[in-house]
């Protein structure tokens, strides 16, 4: 297996990316936004001096910061679309099997393709986050809250795998659908079970602290080396040219 | 490489899609420096055979070797999809990016050094007329400048062999001339080309060798060979009168078949050099009198629809 020629097509993917103004704004803007209101409201929250508790105040944080996981799996679902059915609309398949490289390199490519631009989005949108926040609670809190290890898994493991969760749902979707937006709002499902998990943190159900996460990451690869195996089986040659719609 | 060393080889080739026979036990072979025409209605299993032997989907039987290559063992196929240059039915460039960026992407894949895609991709633009619009989106050209960027993109490898799939289908008159005339010049570099189309003019243009393909190979010959297998030369003779004393003297030379129609003889000859002169002898010597004599042939056409019907 060639890795760079795996580069060379996550870098023509981006080429074509930086082309498109909506896959801009999802990935830079959305984040970016986050980073900036999530403190806000934390920040808020805290100087009002609205009776919330260090625990309770630790727990807020912990479940905003997963906001960032949601978005990992949300924005690389956005590209994976435009970087696998953009070329099935755009009949440029067929020419890019014909070359001497094989369906790893190329679904490796894709992969890279859809997991950069957006995991990079998210780890400059959890860098901003991380020091208004610090900013913002320092006097309530008399400490800095980040870094800490909850957010260290966050970063290095749980939005990582939620990322490469939506990029081998992408690469399944894509394999059904013809359309780019449809395959987003169908991979966009991948948010619910994520939503879910941070409703369940919020009312308290589950604590999203670091055995929780590790918990999730846990789950996740498991869910991660399954799709990964589904996506193998259906980024065939054969299989794209005569059996994807 | 020697020279007419077989470059395609074929033997018994055949593709199923479930009960569906696409391909059926397909035999021929391109030698080195052949310009090989596929023709054949739609669904005939033109692309369904090149991509067989682009190694992009499997066979269902049979044989095929690419430049000795086996079709059917995975480490030769990288090998011969590095040997081999495809231009698809669809275009299928990045719109988005420029003619140079969609040819240096895929220079890179078939793994062309710097120095090569740099000096392939200005070779083929300035060839094609392209050069000084190097850096406009593919999305802003005519089908026919897509079109031949596809080509340049097949080629920005130094292929041996060129598959070209309709290349001209879907394009105005002088796009396709321009494709045609590009294909020409490919032609006269010796590239072995296989040529999909059911563009019979085309064919007989550009084409050395034609198969004629209905899901079976129901033919294989020179242009020539082909137009030769429908019917035998025929000599037409328009006289101001036919009479029987024609008719006799004509019946002396032991021709194979005259039919007369409204003082017009057709007569079925087998080498018409050197039976028309003794076929008009014969007719002057009974008294007619020739207003004039034509040879009708039979054209690619009426072979292709004898044997697609």
């Amino acid at each position: 297996m060639k890795l760079w020629k795996s580069w060379v097509i996550a870098s023509k993917d981006f080429s074509v990316f930086r082309k498109k103004k909506s896959v801009i704004y999802s990935v830079i803007l959305i984040p970016l936004l986050m980073s900036i209101f999530l403190p806000f409201i934390i920040g808020s929250a805290g100087m009002k001096g609205s009776g919330v508790t260090i625990a309770e105040f630790a727990s807020l944080l912990n479940s905003f910061s997963f906001f960032f996981v949601i978005l990992a799996a949300s924005l690389t679902t956005v590209i994976a679309s435009y970087s696998l059915i953009g070329e099935k609309i755009e009949k440029s398949i067929e020419p890019l099997l014909a070359t001497p490289t094989t369906d790893k390199e190329i679904l490796l490519g894709k992969s890279f393709a859809a997991f950069l631009p957006p995991i990079l989005s998210i780890y400059i949108g959890l860098g901003i986050f991380m020091v208004l926040i610090d900013k913002m609670t320092y006097n309530t809190l008399g400490y800095f809250y980040y870094p800490n290890w909850n957010i260290a898994i966050i970063i290095v493991l749980v939005a990582p795998l939620a990322s490469i969760l939506s990029v081998e749902l992408g690469v399944i979707l894509s394999s059904r659908v013809n359309d780019v937006r449809a395959a987003q709002q169908l991979g966009q499902l991948i948010i619910i079970p994520f939503f879910g998990i941070y409703i369940l943190g919020e009312i308290g159900y589950i604590s999203l602290g670091i055995n929780s996460m590790l918990v999730i990451s846990a789950i996740m690869l498991v869910v991660d080396i399954f799709l990964f195996y589904i996506s193998t089986i259906t980024f065939r040659r054969e299989e794209i040219l005569t059996k994807w719609k | 490489m020697r020279v007419d060393e077989i470059m395609i080889d074929v033997e018994n080739l055949s593709k199923k899609f479930g009960d569906v026979t696409a391909v059926d036990e397909v035999t021929f072979h391109v030698n080195e420096g052949e310009v090989f025409g596929f023709l054949g209605p739609n669904g005939a299993g033109k692309t369904t055979t090149v991509r067989m032997l682009s190694c992009l989907i499997s066979k269902t039987s049979g044989d095929a070797r690419i430049a000795g290559y086996d079709i059917n063992n995975t480490d030769d196929s990288l090998k011969i999809r590095k040997l081999i240059g495809l231009v698809p039915d669809n275009v299928g460039l990045y719109e988005e990016l420029s003619a140079y960026k969609n040819l240096d992407f895929y220079g890179k894949l078939y793994e062309c050094n710097k120095i090569q895609r740099e000096e392939n991709i200005e070779h083929f633009l300035r060839m094609l007329g392209l050069w000084e619009k190097r850096d406009v989106a593919a999305g802003a050209f005519s089908k026919g400048m897509k079109q031949k960027i596809a080509i340049a993109r097949a080629l920005i490898h130094e292929p041996e062999i060129l598959f070209l799939d309709e290349p001209t289908v879907n394009l105005d008159p002088e796009s396709s001339k321009m494709v045609r005339d590009f294909i020409m010049e490919l032609k006269k570099e010796k590239k072995t080309i296989f040529l999909n189309t059911h563009n019979l003019d085309e064919a007989q243009k550009i084409c050395d060798k034609i198969g004629i393909l209905n899901t079976k190979l129901m033919a294989t010959g020179t242009p020539e060979e082909l137009e030769g297998s429908v019917w035998g030369n025929k000599t037409v003779i328009q006289l101001e009168k036919v009479n029987d004393m024609i008719l006799d003297e004509l019946n002396k030379l032991s021709l194979k078949k005259i039919i007369y129609d409204n003082n017009k003889l057709t007569i079925d000859v087998v080498n018409p050099k050197k039976e028309n002169p003794i076929i008009v002898a014969a007719i002057v010597r009974a008294g007619g009198q020739v207003q004039y004599v034509t040879e009708l042939s039979p054209t690619l056409e009426d072979a292709y629809l004898k044997f697609v019907r």
